[in-house]
């Protein structure tokens, strides 16, 4: 028995290994599905909800669900696309993301989505909550007004760093992401190099002095749409 | 047919969406063919002259006379643009949002470093400043959204001449930028 399924991806025929998930097997076919939660190497938790793709006509957050011989997913879609921007735009509104000030701004994968989903303003009200800075640590600091609670900092500090220093507090619209020492990130052994450092999607995590090196018009978002690389083959 | 008119304003802006405006470089000869200037700090126009077409907003609503302004854009503009992120979330002046307003105006007025003999500033002549930034479109009905910081000249151009030509907007993915 062969140990390749196929499926299809908005009518397009694929073949992918067993065992991938519909977001993997579609990346090895060159197809890009939106995700923000979902990292490479680590465990996929299917908290964002923004890879939501139709599994034989079923919403299913494609970076956790297996793929299945012969199931037909669509992707692209207007449905699926208004439902990812209305997932972006929610994360804009109940956060503080001054896109214009900030050091992440053009290599930020929030915005980059924005971006690739064509949104002009968020539907919904900015709520303007009060967050936290930690900037007790020499190299490292974490604006919370940016956090997007995707938890890829928590997963990679516990699964690649092998460190439990990062972890959320607070439950439901509370949550938020926080070091494991009273004194903050100060507390705790972490370092720019560090997978967990790397893994931040926004400009939460932040090493300090490295800003702004990248003249506006060359960051990584700037001419290229996030996911064109799977869309060419390169990633 | 007389040309249709356009009006701008700058709220709680900084000019820099004005002057992309300006940014369009000889392309504004173009715009003078295609429109009329009525209300406007490019030409100094301080009132209406009568109906215009379109309207472009810069900045949020920080005082009641930007909400005054902005409800008189609303009324005698048939089109209004929310330019720039200021205008759209409220931008830099919207980061006091979070923060109670008696606690910004004793930092700036009262207990700022630079601060001697402060006071806070209650001249009955000066706008009443709001609780919090708000973006345009919390306040009044807005029709289209132009995002930057600001917004290229390209992409103001663009949709400009779409909309004053009626056809569909060419909004390529380098012009539109939330920085
Ligand atoms: S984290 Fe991203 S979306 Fe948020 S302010 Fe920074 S660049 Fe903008
Ligand atoms: S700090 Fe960054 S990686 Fe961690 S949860 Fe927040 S957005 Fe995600
Ligand atoms: S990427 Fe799948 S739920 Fe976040």
């Amino acid at each position: 028995m062969s140990d390749k399924l196929g499926f299809t991806i908005d009518g397009k025929e694929c073949e992918a290994d067993k065992g991938r998930s519909i977001l993997e097997a579609a990346a090895d076919n060159g197809v890009y599905i939106p995700h923000l939660c979902f990292m490479k190497k680590l465990r996929p938790v299917g908290s964002c909800r923004v890879c939501t793709i139709k599994a034989n006509g079923r919403n299913a957050a494609a970076c956790t669900t297996p793929l299945a011989d012969g199931m037909v997913i669509e992707n692209n879609t207007d449905e699926l696309n208004d439902l990812r921007r209305a997932i972006i735009e929610m994360l804009f509104a109940e956060g503080n993301h001054f896109c214009p000030s900030c050091e992440r701004s053009g290599s930020c994968e929030l915005q980059a989505l924005a971006y690739r989903l064509n949104i002009m303003a968020p539907r919904f009200p900015y709520m303007f909550p009060l967050r936290k800075l930690d900037a007790t640590h020499k190299s490292i600091f974490i604006d919370g007004n940016r956090c997007i609670q995707c938890g890829r900092c928590v997963r990679a500090a516990s699964e690649l760093d092998g460190k439990e220093i990062l972890g959320f507090i607070g439950r439901g619209g509370k949550v938020r992401v926080k070091a494991s020492s009273t004194r903050g990130l100060a507390g705790v052994d972490i370092s720019p190099n560090d997978e967990c450092v790397k893994a931040c999607p926004v400009g939460s995590i932040i090493v300090k002095e490295t800003a702004y090196r990248v003249p506006i018009g060359q960051r990584q978002y700037d001419a290229t749409p996030i996911g064109a690389d799977v869309e060419s083959g390169k990633a | 047919m007389p040309k249709p008119k356009i009006a701008t304003c700058s709220l709680a802006g900084c000019f820099g969406c004005h002057m992309s405006v300006l940014d369009i470089d000889e392309r504004i000869l173009k715009l003078a063919e295609l429109v009329e200037f009525d209300k406007s700090p490019i030409n100094d126009i301080k009132n209406f002259t009568g109906e215009c077409l379109v309207g472009l907003i810069e900045g949020g609503c920080c005082n009641s006379e930007n909400v005054e302004v902005l409800r008189s854009f609303r009324k005698n503009c048939k089109i209004l643009i929310s330019v720039g992120e200021c205008a759209i979330m409220g931008g830099l002046p919207s980061m006091r949002n979070g923060i109670p307003l008696k606690e910004c105006l004793d930092e700036a007025y009262l207990n700022g470093p630079s601060v001697v003999d402060g006071q806070i500033p209650n001249d009955p002549e000066l706008p009443l400043i709001l609780d919090r930034v708000y973006p345009c479109h919390e306040v009044v009905k807005i029709d289209y959204f132009l995002p930057g910081c600001p917004p290229r000249a390209d992409l103001i151009w663009n949709a400009l001449v779409a909309l004053l030509t009626g056809q569909p907007a060419d909004l390529p993915y380098e012009v539109i930028k939330y920085d």
